[in-house]
This record gives C-alpha cells, structure tokens and sequence, in this order.
C-alpha cells in the first residue's frame, strides 16, 4: 500500500491533483472515525476530517515519503480536533444565562452534561453509550485512547502522531483507562 | 487494597500494553492470586477496554471524496504555462533569443556612454564636440556618438550623429544625415548596419 500511496505522493506534486482522490479514498475512513470519536459530532467531524485532507494537499511538499503517510495524516486531523475542541471550551461562561431558560445559568446546566441520570444511562444503546463515555474523558486522554482502541495504533506510532515522548503516551494511556474505569464503575 | 505495593498497579497497566517483562508478569499473577481487591481492579480494566474496542467501525459518508476534491485549491497556472512550453518549443526558443538580443543590445547601448567620433585628418575636436571647419571637405562617412557635430564645411559621405545634436549653418553633405536619440531609434540603427555588413561582406565574398 505504501508503494501506491508514494506513486499517488508523486503524481500529486506533478501537478496532477486527480491522483489526490485516490489518497482521499484510502483513508477518508480512518480519518473520518479519528474526527467522530474525538468530537462526537457527525457535521463537525466531517467539515474537521475534509480540512485535514486539504491541509495535507497543501503541504504534501513538506512530507517526507521514507515516513510512514498514514501518521501524518492522523497527526493533523489530530491536531485540527484538538485545535477544534480548545476553541469549543470558552464559547460559553458559566455566569450567562441559557437561551430560552428563565433564570437558569450554565451552573445549573453543568451536572448535566457530565453525568447523565442513571435510568437515562441504561437505557441507552451500547454503541451511544460508547462515544457518551469517550467524549467525558478530558481530551488530552481521549485522543490517546482512541488511537490506541479505536484505530489500534502502536505506542510508538501514537507517539509520533501527537509528537510526545513514549512515556507520557504510556501514562496518559494508563491514566485513561483508569479515568474510563471509573466513569463506567460510578453507576 | 491500601496495604498493596502501588507497583503492582503499574504492572497491570503494563500488562495491558503488552508491555512487560516476565518477572513481572509472574508476580502480577502471583499477587492477583492472593488479592481479591487487585483482581477485581484488573477485571475492571480489561473489560472498559473490551467496552471501547466494541465500538463499531465509523464510515466517512458516501460524498466524503468528491467534498474534499471540491475544497481542493485549484491547481496552479504554471503547469498549464509548462504544458503550452512544451507544446511550443519553437516559439520559446525565438522568444528566448530576442530577449537576449535585445538585453545584450540595450546593455551596450546604456554601457555605450563615453564620447567617440570617427577619425578623419580634418575634423576638429573640441571637448565633446566635433567641428568640420569652414573651407575643408571632409571625405567619408562621420558618425559622432555621445558629442554634437558642428559642419561649417563640406562633408562628401553620411553624417551619423548618436546620443547628440547635429548643427549646421551652411553646410554641405552629400550624403544623409542621421540624428539618433532614443533607444529604439538606436536599436534600429544598430541592426540595420548589423544586416548591412553581413551584406556587404556576402558581396565581398562574391566578388572574390
């Protein structure tokens, strides 16, 4: 796959931006999946895994074909869900009151939306619950945790993607998954 | 549990890496054995991993592709200028060759700026200006660059002044008179003797 991949590299920086499509169709999947898990929103994930694509297009210049492409590519649409998700946190403050809420202020909205009622919960179906559990991890576990469970990455590849040591992707990952224990463990 | 090594923790999560040595792994198991509380923990952790590997595969949608080609920027106009380059190649080379003429012109037209006349016994010089004297004639072409030409006299051929001004008050020339100026002027000038020596040196050559 790797030779394909280079071949199409190649025919892209010629100028022929066709080749691109098939780049797109090997792994819009993967990318697609990285984005939903990471946001959990279809429209969101989407517009964020199309941007990577772009991105990529841009500046397949600077890629260096000995490396793995597939981890490139997951280091942006990383980065842009990441990126997406710091730029989420303050568009609200806690103090403002909610639209079409008399007297109700996002302090009373909080509870909430960290911990849904337990009859809520159960009833829920597996897979929701799955991206429910997910998206309460703070992101800084959730992107190790989805790289690792949910695209099956190596240690070593997760550490090049998100550009940190193997030792903080091992604690992070260690953490995650007693960060998860517990969410599942609190019913 | 407070009464366990805190390592023993470690090592299960090594354990879930795939991570860990034999030693290890032989007194996790050891420990999980003796510990009720220890095991109950690894349980925990397997099964919130085999809870997150049971999500199911997301597709990207049916349009995902063609989305991403439209929001592709267009691809640059040089490759469709390489493409005509190529198809081309004739025209490029005679563009090419009238670029460097004309640069190599110019240049020796804006390097040309020092003062030079032709040399006849009788014209006479004085600073940038040139005299044929009242009462001589002058035989042959004069051509002047960067001075004036002043002719009281006779002169019996052309009379070529470049980058200067010619005057005259009763003068008599029997051939043209040329006054050049500006660049392109000169350019005119400087092919058509360029042409007219390559004639007359074929001529000379037939007449051999």
């Amino acid at each position: 796959m790797d030779a394909l991949v280079n071949k199409r590299i190649k025919q892209v920086l010629k100028g022929d931006q066709n080749a691109f499509a098939d780049i797109v169709s090997l792994y819009q999947h993967k990318l697609y999946q990285v984005c939903y898990r990471m946001l959990g929103n279809k429209q969101e994930s989407e517009d964020i895994a199309q941007e990577a694509f772009v991105r990529a297009y841009m500046n397949l210049h600077t890629f260096d074909q000995k490396r793995k492409f597939s981890t490139w590519l997951y280091r942006i649409a990383t980065n842009l869900c990441i990126d997406r998700i710091r730029k989420k946190k303050p568009d609200y403050y806690l103090d403002a009151e909610v639209a079409g809420t008399e007297g109700l202020d996002m302090y009373s909205q909080i509870a909430a939306d960290d911990q849904l009622p337990e009859e809520q919960l159960e009833q829920m179906e597996l897979q929701d619950r799955i991206q429910y559990e997910i998206g309460r991890l703070p992101d800084k576990y959730r992107s190790v945790i989805v790289l690792k469970y949910i695209e099956e990455l190596s240690l070593q590849e997760i550490s090049e993607i998100l550009d940190m040591p193997l030792g903080t992707v091992k604690t992070r990952i260690h953490r995650g998954r007693e960060a998860l224990r517990k969410q599942l463990n609190n019913l | 549990m407070n009464t366990c090594p805190e390592h023993i923790i470690d090592y299960m999560h090594d354990y879930l890496d795939g991570d860990i040595s034999r030693e290890h792994e032989q007194e996790l198991k050891q420990h999980l054995h003796t510990c009720n509380d220890c095991k109950q923990l690894m349980q925990e952790l397997s099964e919130t991993i085999a809870f997150v590997k049971s999500a199911s595969h997301i597709t990207a949608p049916p349009s995902f592709e063609a989305a991403v080609m439209a929001r592709l920027p267009k691809p640059k106009s040089r490759v469709g200028i390489q493409k005509w380059i190529r198809r081309h190649p004739f025209f490029v080379a005679a563009a090419v060759f009238c670029l460097f003429m004309s640069a190599t012109l110019l240049g020796s037209f804006m390097d040309d700026q020092h003062f030079s006349v032709t040399k006849q016994p009788n014209l006479v010089v004085d600073g940038q200006t040139v005299i044929v004297p009242e009462g001589e004639v002058v035989k042959g072409d004069i051509v002047v660059k960067n001075g004036d030409l002043i002719v009281e006299g006779e002169v019996d051929g052309n009379v070529t002044v470049i980058n200067g001004q010619y005057m005259a008050s009763s003068a008599v020339v029997s051939g043209r008179i040329e006054e050049i100026d500006e660049v392109f002027e000169w350019l005119w000038y400087t092919i058509k003797n360029s042409v007219k020596t390559a004639m007359t040196f074929e001529e000379k050559e037939e007449t051999k």
